[in-house]
């Protein structure tokens, strides 16, 4: 049919996900027919060793390794960079090496400079 | 594509989902009879022949167990997290390359696949460990987001050589330009990072912050009981398969096996689930060995040691191979 390309590499992708999505749900709600369902007020606290919950979980709350978290976004974008080059690694020859080489070198300055500014210690 | 072709995808898909979730429940009694054995003990002996069937009853028994919601919990984050992990687990699975030209999709971006999943399998610990909204769950869910920003990156970095080694990242092609010289010994550095990664990404001992049953009681799965937790579960075996998998198919020349005497005429299938159990085995082994890491040495770790010597593994490998030449 005309305008209804379908990529037919992706379409068993598209079948496992809908499948892996069937097994999953298909799993917790054929259960509905047969599992107790017998709530009651103390059995939904959120558990803390017995006792009702003290205070609020989502407190403010100090997320220490937030720079990294940053430095994250930085560095698996240099990941993402990497594919390509490796892969066609062999018909770029030396000029892709020396390239690459430059990429990393700059990368890796960034890298020197966060770790000794600290970014990676935390108390 | 015809509706044959698209049947055909069908059962493929169905046969090998099929029988992965049956080495999934199972692989929970070799983990349980293994570290058995090593601490000194027996392991399931009750339910079958030396306790065979324990999984099958285990199985049944969370299946009728009541799923608890607390009340205070962010519904339908707390009802989707774990089937997000077991999407993410099994449709990995699709790119496997089981035997030669076996495998459900035939992607040209295998790895990216692997990994780009591997990364949602992570969303679902830290999502389940939020929607929980209990201060254990909160903390295990943390710890997951802290887990996934330090090893994801040493994790791709370690691949790239077997690329540059292939030129491609196709998992049939890498096991193709093996042919007999497998990359682990040209890419021991590599392998090694990606293999410690490896448990860093499936949660296992030594990282298994996010569970952490000494400390944070469960962890991200403390609310979940029932069916839910046992997709939690399932999800993290499944993760070690697939992680396995990709180590055997990456370093390991995935389902070749020796070419001589009878070893030729064992199906190729065999060898790759021999090599698939052994990194199964080494799971269960570092588990019964090993301490847990704390995170924060957990992300010194990843940052520190593994970024560095990921990327040397990569300028080493561009060297030799254009001194090769």
């Amino acid at each position: 049919m005309p305008g209804t390309y379908i990529p037919s590499d992706y379409l068993p992708v598209a079948i496992i996900i809908i499948f892996a999505a069937l097994v999953g749900l298909g799993a917790v709600v054929a259960g509905i027919l047969v599992r107790p369902r017998r709530p009651y007020a103390q059995k939904l606290y959120a558990y803390e060793s017995g006792n009702p919950p003290v205070g609020e979980p989502r407190q403010k709350f100090s997320v220490k390794f937030y720079i990294i978290a940053m430095l994250f976004v930085v560095f698996d974008v240099e990941a993402v960079f990497l594919y390509p080059w490796a892969v066609a690694y062999d018909k770029l020859g030396i000029f892709g090496f020396v390239e690459m080489m430059l990429f990393i070198f700059i990368l890796l300055i960034g890298y020197v400079y966060v770790w000794k500014k600290g970014a990676f210690e935390w108390e | 594509m015809s509706v044959i072709g698209i049947l055909l995808i069908l059962l493929k898909t169905i046969s090998v989902v099929a029988v992965f979730l049956i080495h999934v429940m199972f692989v929970q009694y070799f983990e349980r009879k293994a570290i058995g054995h090593m601490q000194s003990r027996l392991g399931p002996m009750r339910v079958g022949w030396h306790g065979i069937l324990q999984p099958i009853a285990d199985s049944i028994k969370l299946f009728f167990k009541e799923d608890i919601i607390p009340a205070s919990s962010d519904k339908p984050i707390f009802y989707i997290a774990p089937i997000i992990g077991v999407i993410a687990a099994v449709s990995s699975l699709a790119v496997i390359p089981l035997w030669e030209g076996f495998s459900i999709a035939n992607l040209n971006v295998g790895i990216l696949y692997i990994l780009a999943l591997s990364s949602v399998g992570a969303y679902s610990v830290i999502l389940g460990g939020w929607a929980s909204n209990s201060k254990y769950s909160f903390l295990g869910g943390l710890r997951s987001s802290a887990q996934v920003i330090s090893y994801e990156i040493s994790m791709g970095l370690s691949l790239v050589g077997v690329m540059m080694m292939a030129g491609s990242t196709n998992l049939s092609d890498i096991v193709s330009a093996q042919d007999g010289r497998w990359f682990v010994i040209p890419q021991i550095i590599g392998f090694t990072v990606f293999f410690i990664s490896a448990l860093a990404e499936t949660n296992r001992v030594p990282f298994d912050l996010p569970e952490a049953e000494t400390e944070l009681v469960s962890g991200f799965a403390t609310e979940y009981s029932g069916m839910r937790w046992a997709l939690f579960f399932m999800a993290e075996y499944a993760g070690m398969f697939v992680m396995s998998a990709l180590a055997v198919v990456c370093f390991f020349g995935g389902w070749s096996g020796p070419g001589f005497w009878i070893f030729a005429y064992v199906p190729p299938v065999i060898w790759f689930l021999i090599k698939v159990y052994g990194f199964i085995f080494l799971y269960f082994w570092i588990r019964a060995t090993l301490p847990r890491y704390r995170y924060d040495q957990l992300m010194r770790l990843g940052w520190k040691i593994f970024i560095p010597v990921a990327l040397a593994n990569i300028v080493i490998t561009g060297v030799v191979k254009i001194l090769w030449k």
